[in-house]
């Protein structure tokens, strides 16, 4: 049952921890991903009135209050951040969830799922925690985020020690994730991109917002030695050859529902009570026959 | 952030009614005089520093026995 261990978990919660003082130099990106994100909610005509935020970094609890949603508890993995939303706020882990079963009835991770190490397992977890007909909500950033900055490090690093390691996170792909969804026994599942269009005049700027959002490198296997001096100066000259940097943030959109009679399904093979064939108006052909040339 | 809470706020009532352990998904006991919460199928306490219940296993006390 155990995950490969990619992340550090105690060294994300100890960047969150001091991310939190600075988190609100980086709102305006988090408000635009997470406005993208809840759109989701006017798709439906649900209303709902039990909501968790994990990771919102103080910026998604207040929007969903303003959504009408009264009873909203925001988790992080630093109890600093997750303090920030003004509200109701619990320490946990995505992949220790402390909460009853069937506890809200909806739960929004705004870009705050891909430092998880056991992905799959923490979707189970929120399924659980989702009553009934509940909704889940996230936005993870997919592959090719950071991608300018990830080949300038190789590059540099490749040009400096004749060898790369790894200082950008891997990303997901958009097409694990609809299967994700449905391996955590969540009903309706779509899976979609959204790109959020960044650019930064500097490498300094970019990286000083990763930091204030508490974005830093937390793989396990990360090259614990000092980088040579020369590595983030020539990175940033590589990277600034074109200013503004684009730095486009490609947000893998998830929706899926805990499962519950209303909701439609296909039905059970060999379950029709009308022949196709009828439905169609054409003559009956059995399975093996070629259709007539 | 607002810091309008006593250093030792006990927990909000609306939290304890979701809580469970972590790791045993069992039920919770609030200690109130300790402000901690006991997971006796667990062994363990999860603190409440200002309000906020710490529900991660590695910052929880052991109990003893």
């Amino acid at each position: 049952m155990s995950a490969p261990e990619i992340f550090d978990r105690a060294l994300v919660a100890r960047r969150r921890g001091r991310a939190a003082a600075h988190v609100a130099g980086v709102a305006p990106i988090l408000e635009a991903a997470a406005d993208m994100l809840l759109d989701r909610l006017d798709d439906t005509t649900h209303r709902f009135t039990r909501a968790l935020d994990i990771g919102g970094r103080g910026v998604v609890a207040p929007m969903l209050r303003a959504r009408g949603i009264p009873f909203v508890v925001s988790m992080d993995l630093s109890p600093r951040m997750a303090a920030l939303n003004g509200g109701l706020a619990v320490a946990g882990d995505e992949e220790w969830l402390p909460f009853a079963p069937g506890s809200f009835d909806l739960v929004v991770a705004s870009l705050s799922l891909h430092s998880v190490n056991d992905l799959p397992g923490a979707l189970v977890q929120i399924r659980r925690a989702l009553a009934p007909d509940g909704l889940f909500l996230a936005s993870l950033p997919g592959l090719g985020t950071l991608q300018g900055l990830r080949e300038a490090l190789i590059a540099a690093e490749a040009e400096i020690s004749g060898g790369a390691s790894p200082r950008v996170a891997p990303f997901p792909e958009l097409r694990d994730m609809a299967a994700l969804l449905q391996r955590a026994g969540l009903a309706l599942p779509v899976a979609d991109m959204q790109e959020l269009p960044l650019a930064y005049r500097s490498a300094l700027g970019l990286v000083a917002d990763l930091r204030a959002a508490g974005e830093q490198n937390a793989i396990r296997a990360r090259n614990p030695r000092i980088p040579p001096r020369m590595l983030f100066a020539s990175a940033f000259a590589r990277l600034q050859a074109e200013t503004p940097i684009p730095t486009p943030l490609p947000l893998l959109m998830l929706t899926g529902w805990a499962p519950h009679e209303s909701q439609s399904r296909p039905a059970r093979p060999g379950s029709a009570d009308i022949r196709l064939a009828d439905a169609l108006g054409v003559p009956e052909q059995s399975t093996g026959e070629k259709a007539g040339r | 952030m607002s810091t309008t809470e006593a250093p030792n706020a006990p927990l909000d009532p609306k939290l304890l009614e979701i809580l469970v352990c972590p790791v045993t998904k069992g039920p919770l006991r609030y200690d109130r005089a300790a402000n901690e919460l006991i997971s006796e199928q667990a062994g363990l306490a999860y603190p409440v520093r200002d309000g906020i219940p710490i529900m991660l296993p590695s910052e929880a006390r052991k109990l003893e026995g």
